[in-house]
């Protein structure tokens, strides 16, 4: 077991999002945790990463064996968990080259390694970029800055390739993007597809999944997970909507 | 939020670094500042009479001036009867070598990381320290004079170079300027002169460093450095001051003049004690620094890194009075806790062509106050001038104040003037996105505070540059509220 979240409670500015996930995540699976908006979807992901906007008032996430409530943001970092956040920030001034070079020894800090060489470094970035046709000039650039919201996206991949996560959460990374960029980011994501690390894809809509296969789907709705089925689960709300389930949820919830 | 509040506790707490003391034995003389004071001082530099009646003039018209009351900074009452105009560390008597330096002193500038051994000096600079009121030592004069380059002491050049100093002392700042300059030119002590010959490139990055060490001194110091025709030299200053209680008054002079083609690149790393968390002591810093362009094609460049002293009161600015001339300035300003800073630039085109730039990027965190004044003035014969001012400002916390004083005096309609100015803050977003990919808070906003300022960081001499990104990180790290 990867991940295991149990009776998940949690709230922010005192108003309670998330009602009581209960998920099990194995080693090497695809979830994929669908849901209406305002369902408590970007929720789950900001509380598995620490954001310290939310308040968990209920409920235990164990990773890996170990307490991940207890880790900082930049703990759960190191320990392998990757946001691909659904809004990726600028920052300015700031080049990916390096951001990333600080990300990378961040990590290998944390694993006792030497800080990467500048060569290795540099080798590393262009090794990683090709898997999302990403450019060199894309990381001369500021973190962010005046990127497309394609070029975001595919920054985000990126940045997940650089650092291998064990346990990478999609949020929308769907939203906002054309047909070839989806493709682009959707490739990169099964490429970078081993047997050992594990992927939660959240998502509003089928069309991400034709690309990304998830062995498990979740529907969250009013903070719970309502249903839980196979890759015909995702297939099935395509056709008929959330409305269906909705009813169904809302005469026992 | 509550994190960061608790970081911000953590590293305002940590100590300035360059805040000890060193126990040497002091010349010094009364308190208090007159006629007789002034002329105490020049005999002990064994001064010539017109050197002296320079300093008399400019003291009787001191008198007459009052302190500045327009720069947006609250400045207690100073009590200039009660400060010490003279302190110079003692030479020990013996049969020493008159070049060597003592050893408390040696053992100081070592511990401030600037070895005056010249074998153990970083290649590639030659220094000039200044204690208190004296120069201790200059480095790599040899080296220097063999291609006619004077680098020495303000006070080694007048007993040397009396012609050259007479020429240009005052030239550039008239001891009427204004307060705090007519307080410098009655009781300057020492400071550096460089006189560059015609054609020549300086081959290696001078500086000076000032350090103060003396208890209710005041430090106030001249620099003057005339660039001959196509010429170029590398200019760098840095200071320091022990942590004291009381506050100490630094008001200083840099002129510089540049002939036809020449080039001067003047870099401050200024970090004064900028005072204890509460706002109690720190150094007051006001300073006035101005370079004339004097021949066609010269060029003028000031970068200043400002990160310490409790009040800054600063203008380093340009005369652009030859043909084709450019003048520039770089300025990172950094205030924290209850630090003042109102600093900027003077760009004053009087050639024809003239061109300017000026990119001003201030920081504030705490309870601090920082602003930006600046004036660019186009004179009615400077055709085709040109100028470019960027200010931008980052605010760390809700508390601080960030100000932008922008003048524009233009009398010359070909004149081509731009002005960009931001304001931003560091977002919890930005944050949590650096967290989140393992970067802590206090790297993140280090990574992101050099990131802002990197344009100017960029024009700082490589030796310096990551000293000053170390000490950015340093004076802000985690200091957002």
């Amino acid at each position: 077991m990867l991940l295991e979240i149990k009776n998940l409670h949690a709230a922010i500015n005192g108003k309670e999002i998330l009602k009581g996930i209960n998920l099990s995540i194995n080693k090497g699976e695809i979830h994929a945790i669908m849901g209406p908006n305002g369902s408590g979807k970007s929720t789950l992901s900001s509380v598995l990463t620490g954001h310290p906007d939310f308040e968990v008032t209920e409920g235990t996430v164990f990773y890996e064996g170990k307490n991940l409530l207890e880790l900082s943001p930049e703990d759960r970092s190191r320990e392998g968990i990757f946001l691909s956040f659904q809004y990726p920030v600028e920052i300015p001034g700031v080049s990916m080259v390096n951001f990333m070079r600080a990300a990378v020894n961040e990590h290998r800090k944390y694993n006792n390694l030497e800080p990467v060489s500048a060569t290795d470094f540099l080798k590393l970035m262009r090794e990683k970029r090709a898997i999302v046709d990403m450019d060199s000039k894309l990381t001369g650039r500021s973190v962010n800055e005046g990127f497309s919201g394609g070029e975001k996206k595919r920054n985000e991949i990126f940045q997940m390739a650089m650092l291998e996560p064990k346990l990478a959460i999609l949020d929308e990374t769907d939203s906002g993007l054309d047909i070839d960029a989806l493709r682009i980011v959707a490739n990169g994501v099964n490429t970078l597809r081993t047997p050992e690390n594990t992927t939660i894809v959240i998502t509003h809509y089928q069309r991400l999944l034709d690309y990304i296969k998830p062995d498990v789907v979740h529907v969250l709705y009013k903070g719970r997970i309502i249903k839980t089925g196979g890759p015909d689960l995702a297939l099935e709300l395509e056709k008929k909507g959330y409305d269906w389930l909705k009813t169904e949820a809302d005469e026992y919830l | 939020m509550q994190d960061s509040n608790k970081i911000i506790d953590e590293v305002t707490s940590s100590d300035y670094k360059y805040g000890f003391v060193t126990n040497i034995d002091t010349e010094t003389i009364h308190r208090g500042l007159d006629e007789e004071i002034v002329r105490i001082i020049s005999a002990k530099k064994n001064e010539p009479e017109w050197l002296l009646e320079f300093r008399l003039k400019a003291y009787r018209h001191w008198l007459t001036m009052d302190m500045p009351d327009w720069p947006h900074l609250t400045i207690p009452p100073i009590n200039y009867q009660d400060i010490i105009y003279y302190a110079a560390p003692k030479k020990k008597e013996g049969p020493k070598n008159l070049d060597e330096v003592d050893t408390e002193l040696l053992k100081t500038f070592d511990k401030l990381g600037i070895p005056l051994q010249e074998q153990k000096h970083l290649v590639g600079m030659a220094v000039d320290a200044v204690m208190d009121s004296v120069s201790v030592k200059t480095t790599f004069k040899d080296v220097l004079a063999e291609k006619g380059i004077i680098f020495s002491s303000f006070s080694e050049a007048v007993q040397h170079h009396p012609d050259l100093v007479r020429k240009y002392m005052g030239s550039v700042v008239s001891y009427r300027d204004n307060f705090f300059a007519a307080l410098n030119s009655a009781v300057f002590s020492d400071g550096s002169f460089v006189y560059i010959p015609k054609g020549v490139r300086c081959p290696m990055e001078l500086s000076t460093y000032f350090r103060i060490n003396a208890k209710n001194t005041g430090q106030f110091e001249r620099t003057l450095i005339v660039a001959d025709d196509e010429s170029y030299v590398s200019y760098l200053e840095g200071c320091t001051a022990p942590m004291r209680d009381e506050n100490q008054l630094h008001a200083a002079i840099v002129e510089i003049i540049a002939k036809e083609q020449a080039e001067v690149k003047y870099s401050t790393v200024q970090n004064w004690y900028p005072g204890d968390k509460e706002g109690k002591g720190g150094i007051y810093n006001f300073v006035t620094k101005r370079g004339l362009c004097k021949g066609q094609g010269s060029k003028i460049s000031w970068t200043q890194v400002e990160t310490g002293s409790a009040i800054t009161w600063k203008y380093p600015s340009c005369i652009l009075a030859g043909d084709d001339s450019t003048g520039e300035f770089y300025s990172v300003a950094v205030t924290n806790n209850h630090q003042q800073a109102d600093t900027g630039t003077k760009m004053i085109h009087l050639g024809k062509n003239t061109r300017s730039r000026i990119v001003s990027k201030g920081i504030s965190s705490g309870f601090s106050q920082n602003s930006y004044r600046g004036l660019v003035k186009v004179s009615p014969r400077a055709e085709g001038a040109r100028n470019h001012s960027q200010c931008d400002s980052l605010l760390l916390s809700s508390t601080c104040g960030a100000h932008t004083f922008p003048y524009a005096d233009i009398q010359n309609e070909t004149a081509i003037i731009e002005h960009e100015a931001t304001t931003s803050k560091i977002s919890e977003e930005q944050l949590f996105y650096c967290n989140q990919r393992g970067i802590p808070t206090e790297e993140a906003i280090g990574l992101i505070v050099n990131g802002y300022a990197k344009e100017v960081m960029n024009k700082l001499p490589m030796e310096f540059a990551v000293e000053a990104q170390k000490l950015l990180s340093i004076s802000l790290e985690g200091s957002v509220g």
